[in-house]
C-alpha cells in the first residue's frame, strides 16, 4: 500500500493512576484496523504499563495488561522500551511482560516484540516517523 | 503532633514525594498509595531520597496498589511497612491529622 | 433495556450487549439469537466459544481481521475467512458474535 504511514505511539504515563495508558491502548488497537506501520514506545513512567505480574483484583478495576499480549495478533511488533527509563526505576527487561509475535515470513516463528533501546536510538526512531502520538 | 501524609503520585513524574519529605516533620508517617507506590522500590533514582528520609519518617505502602502495578514486595526498600486497607484506616485514626499531597 | 434468560432479567445496553459480563451463560446466546431469528448451530458455537476464550486471555474482543486470522489458525483455513464468518453472523462476525458471547462490542467497531 503506497499511502502507508509510519505511526509512533509514545507512552509515558503509569497505568491506573490516570486514564492515559488505557486510552492509548484503545487508540493503538483501533489504528491497527487501518493497516498502518505502527510502532510503540514505552518511556518514563510508561514502562510501568508493561510491568509483569499486575493484579488489580483488590482495586476492583480492569487489569488491561493482558491486552498488550494481543498486540502481536494486531501485527504490532515493534515495541521500543527506553533503557534509561528502566534503569532509573530499578527495572530490567525481565520485569516486563514477554511480548511476542509470530513472523509470517519466517514460518510463524515466535519472536520478541520488545526492543530495549538507548535514548539516542529512541531519538532516531522518533525522527523517522510520519506521525507521532503522545500519551 | 503526629501527622499522616499520603502521596499518590509517581516520584519520577512529579516532585510531590520530594516536597512531602522536605516539609514533613520528624516522627510523621508517610503512606504511598496509587502511583505513589513506585516511590517505595529499591535501586531507583528516588530510592536514596526515601532511604535518607526514613531516618526521620515512618514509611508505609498500600498492598493493593502494589499488586495492581505488579510491584513485588521483594523490590521494596527495607524498612517500609506494607499495609492493607484496614491498616491504612488505622494509620488515619492513629494520627491527629492527615495531609494529602496531590 | 434487558432480556429474559432462564427466568432472570439481564440488563443490556441500547444495542443489546450484556451490561454485565458475568451475567453470561450459554442460554444468553440462544435467547439473543432467537431475537434476531437465528438458530445457533455448532459452527456458531465454535466462534462464540473462541471469542470467550480470547476475551478471557486478552481482556478484549478481537477486531474482525484478528478474529478471522485466529479462527483460521485454530479451526482451519476453510473457516478463517470473512465469507464463512459473515454467513454464520450476517450482522458482522465481530458485532453479532461478540454480543451472543456476552462480550462488549469489539474495540474499533462502530
Amino acid at each position: 500500500m503506497s499511502d502507508t504511514k509510519k505511526f509512533l505511539f509514545v507512552n509515558r504515563k503509569a497505568p491506573y493512576g490516570t486514564i492515559y495508558a488505557w486510552e492509548s491502548l484503545e487508540v493503538i488497537l483501533i489504528s491497527a484496523a487501518f493497516e498502518q506501520d505502527v510502532s510503540l514506545v514505552f518511556a518514563d513512567d510508561g514502562v510501568f504499563q508493561i510491568a509483569k505480574g499486575q493484579d488489580t483484583t483488590e482495586l476492583g478495576i480492569k487489569n488491561f495488561s493482558p491486552t498488550y499480549n494481543a498486540l502481536g495478533d494486531y501485527d504490532i511488533n515493534k515495541i521500543y522500551v527506553e533503557k534509561e527509563s528502566l534503569e532509573a526505576r530499578g527495572l530490567t527487561v525481565d520485569d516486563l511482560l514477554k511480548l511476542t509475535y509470530e513472523d509470517e515470513d519466517d514460518d510463524w516463528a515466535e519472536k520478541d516484540s520488545i526492543h530495549v533501546v538507548s535514548s539516542a536510538e529512541l531519538a532516531e526512531i522518533m525522527d523517522q516517523q510520519d506521525v507521532v502520538l503522545s500519551f | 503532633m503526629p501527622m499522616l501524609h499520603t502521596v499518590n503520585k509517581s516520584p519520577f513524574e512529579r516532585g510531590v514525594l520530594e516536597s512531602c519529605i522536605r516539609l514533613a516533620t520528624k516522627g510523621s508517617a508517610v503512606i504511598l498509595i496509587e502511583d505513589g507506590v513506585y516511590g517505595a522500590t529499591k535501586a531507583s533514582t528516588a530510592s536514596a531520597m526515601v532511604e535518607e528520609a526514613m531516618k526521620d519518617l515512618d514509611f508505609y505502602v498500600l498492598s493493593s496498589d502494589l499488586k495492581a502495578r505488579g510491584v513485588d514486595e521483594s523490590r521494596l526498600i527495607d524498612g517500609i511497612t506494607v499495609v492493607d486497607y484496614s491498616g491504612f484506616v488505622k494509620l488515619t485514626v492513629d494520627n491527629d491529622k492527615v495531609q494529602s499531597w496531590l | 433495556m434487558s432480556i429474559e434468560v432462564n427466568g432472570k432479567t439481564l440488563e443490556t445496553d441500547e444495542e443489546g450487549y450484556l451490561a454485565n459480563l458475568n451475567d453470561w451463560e450459554p442460554e444468553v446466546a440462544n435467547v439473543m439469537a432467537a431475537l434476531e431469528d437465528t438458530e445457533l448451530n455448532e459452527n456458531h458455537w465454535e466462534v462464540i466459544n473462541f471469542l470467550r476464550e480470547y476475551y478471557e486471555e486478552y481482556q478484549i474482543a478481537p477486531a474482525v481481521r484478528v478474529l478471522t486470522k485466529a479462527i483460521g489458525k485454530k479451526l482451519g483455513k476453510e473457516k478463517g475467512n470473512s465469507k464463512y464468518l459473515y454467513e454464520l453472523f450476517p450482522y458482522g462476525p465481530g458485532k453479532q458474535a461478540c454480543k451472543y458471547a456476552g462480550l462488549p462490542k469489539p474495540t474499533g467497531c462502530v
